[in-house]
């Protein structure tokens, strides 16, 4: 049976507690309830309160929490909500958990989860892709699972990691995408991205839910009979440079999509680590597919103007491929 | 308050833990007035100098209570801390001067620094965000089922920022085995208390959060280390967090650039006259229990093993350029 996004996530939390008596989970409403997304249902029937830990409204003293059991050795997972609610706990990633080992060669095993993403009409403070914020930390790692798969290999991965990781999972994935997992345990390595459709025209460099995006536009283009390459990239910190110059070089024409907005967005970073390291394959401009400037707006036909779409990738293709 | 009286009864078993107090505490006063009123002026601390002049009993009154898996989160007022743990001094002035010989091996300065094999962590500058964190590490601590509490430190200051609030509520919530501990110096940076809050004292804010909270006379080592005796006793029993408040004054400006024209003149002289250090002698020799020739060959033996561990520093080389990149994520 097609298991979901959602379920690969609960199912990677619930394994690695089986493995390590030292992973637990802490956040608001996640034991009695279940977490707002349900992803932690039945946890607390089976784990115990001392395990799945209900906390106050209070993202700073959860995070805070995690980082101090961390230090003593513990793997806590966190679950911030919703992401854009990740900001209140902005002071304990930067510069309590983040700094830590370079400064005093403490390492902080510790995972955020962070429901992300727009398109379920959340409105501006239930629908953000704040992680930019903390790719811009040295300290953290960063990543943001595509597909079932990738979601459950990447949590398993970041529960055992000795740094802190910050997990963005797209609440618009949760029940959309599913796909059979393997009955062994297994895990996809953090900083590796994968080419989840290869092409010989241009190269789609995209993540999270534009993933999906991007291979609906492909199907598309390749009735127009141009063959364009998808690179997911998983992992946003540490970024997978190899995989995004490979393709670079392999297709020389290159698209970037990212719902997050535009202004120092991902895509503004890849456009000049192509540009510094391959620009001679080039053989057009870096193009960037992105959400404008602008707050997550609330009322449909508002929302659905300001995410990235299948029809703006295809037309920035063909422009593209012309080129 | 005068300024030798001493709050709590003395018993004669005192008399040895009054000399590790003496200690702890002078090494503490000598070690930062050398960084302060020496190196510093000399050009040779690199960064900002923190000191807890004034201070000394908080630390020491504390720290000598807790057992050695037990958690510490010291301020950057509480130098003692890392003494009494057995940090050397040279190390503490390698730290100071940038070197590979400080705990963080240049990578942070003054105070900002931790060792987990002793059980300290390091504090970040925005003080607070230490709360939560304590409050983690008292979870773990129940988590593995262990009798051990986390002692948190902060000033006044520290009491105004969320995660301050944060903290304490979440660890009273879930009954975490906290000791916070407020030295309590009357200014933060410039701001002097009644601007800092409209309440009369921080622990006026402990019932709000549901825990006990106590006032005691920070520059009294007896007083400070019998509540620092209740607290963990409080803590370690499964009773949740306990806040002690330690009204102190900060002998000092906020760091060494600060002359602090700001503290009116009178409280100078008032708090001078309270000196913790000046009490414990004092209260050492009315008892008995040492001499004042004692004491001063005792202090010059302090001085003799400062200076050996200013040589070891100053000899201690720069991190080179190489390490930029290091550490930043675990080497694989």
């Amino acid at each position: 049976m097609a298991t979901t996004y959602l379920e690969a996530i609960r199912q990677g939390l619930w394994e690695e507690m089986e493995r390590d008596p030292g992973v637990f989970l802490i956040g608001e409403d996640i034991a009695v309830y279940g977490g707002a997304f349900r992803v932690t249902a039945g946890f607390l029937d089976h784990f115990g309160a001392r395990r799945v830990i209900d906390t106050p409204i209070a993202e700073s003293a959860i995070v805070g929490a995690a980082i101090g059991a961390g230090l003593m050795g513990l793997r806590p997972v966190a679950e911030i909500q919703f992401s854009d609610f990740i900001s209140c706990a902005f002071d304990q990633i930067v510069n309590f958990a983040a700094k830590c080992r370079y400064r005093w060669g403490a390492g902080v095993p510790m995972v955020i989860r962070a429901p992300s993403g727009g398109g379920i009409h959340g409105g501006p403070f239930h629908s953000q892709n704040p992680e930019m914020a903390f790719v811009h930390t040295p300290g953290l790692k960063v990543v943001a699972p595509a597909t079932a798969y990738d979601a459950k290999g990447l949590i398993k991965s970041a529960i055992r990691d000795n740094d802190p990781v910050l997990f963005f999972e797209h609440k618009g994935l949760y029940r959309k995408v599913k796909e059979d997992l393997p009955a062994e345990d297994y895990t996809v390595p953090i900083g590796k991205a994968a080419v989840i459709r290869e092409g010989r025209d241009m190269s789609l460099i995209t993540y999270g839910a534009m993933v999906h995006v991007g291979l609906e536009a492909a199907g598309q283009l390749q009735r127009e009979g141009i063959d364009m390459e998808i690179v997911d990239l998983r992992s946003l910190l540490p970024l997978d440079i190899d995989a995004i110059l490979a393709s670079a070089r392999k297709t020389s024409k290159v698209l970037l999509l990212h719902e997050d907005t535009r202004t120092g967005g991902l895509g503004g970073e890849i456009a000049a680590l192509i540009s510094e390291n391959v620009f001679e394959y080039l053989d057009g401009p870096i193009v960037r597919i992105t959400a404008p400037d602008t707050p997550v707006p609330f009322s449909p036909p508002l929302e659905e103007a300001f995410l990235p779409n299948v029809r703006m990738v295809v037309e920035k293709a063909r422009w593209l491929y012309r080129y | 308050m005068s300024a030798a009286e001493i709050t709590t009864p003395l018993r004669s078993r005192d008399a040895e833990l009054a000399e590790r107090f003496w200690h702890f505490m002078s090494m503490m006063r000598e070690v930062e007035d050398r960084i302060e009123r020496k190196l510093y002026r000399q050009g040779k601390i690199v960064g900002g100098v923190y000191v807890g002049r004034g201070q000394e009993a908080i630390p020491v009154g504390t720290a000598l209570v807790a057992e050695a898996a037990d958690v510490l989160f010291p301020s950057h007022r509480d130098m003692a801390v890392f003494l009494i743990r057995g940090v050397h001094p040279r190390r503490i002035f390698a730290q100071y001067m940038g070197r590979v010989g400080g705990l963080t091996r240049g990578r942070d300065g003054n105070m900002h620094m931790g060792d987990l094999r002793l059980n300290i962590v390091s504090i970040i500058s925005a003080m607070a965000a230490c709360v939560p964190v304590a409050a983690g590490a008292a979870l773990a601590l129940k988590y593995k089922g262990t009798r051990n509490v986390a002692f948190c430190y902060f000033g006044d200051g520290a009491t105004s920022r969320g995660d301050w609030h944060e903290g304490i509520n979440m660890a009273a919530v879930l009954k975490l085995p906290l000791v916070l501990i407020c030295n309590n110096n009357q200014y933060a940076y410039s701001t002097p208390l009644a601007q800092q809050m409209a309440c009369a004292n921080v622990a006026d804010r402990g019932p709000a959060y549901g825990i006990p909270a106590e006032i005691v006379d920070g520059n009294d080592v007896f007083a400070v280390h019998a509540a620092a005796q209740r607290a963990v006793e409080h803590a370690r029993g499964g009773l949740g967090p306990y806040l002690i408040e330690c009204k102190t004054f900060r002998m000092t400006g906020h760091s060494a650039h600060d002359g602090a024209a700001y503290v009116p003149s009178h409280l100078w002289e008032e708090w001078g006259k309270r000196d913790p250090i000046a009490r414990l002698e004092q209260t050492m020799m009315d008892r008995g229990w040492i001499e004042a020739a004692q004491l001063e060959e005792l202090r010059a033996s302090l001085r003799t093993e400062v200076d050996e561990a200013i040589v070891w520093a100053e000899n201690s080389p720069y991190p080179g350029a190489r390490e930029l990149l290091d550490n930043v994520y675990e080497k694989r």
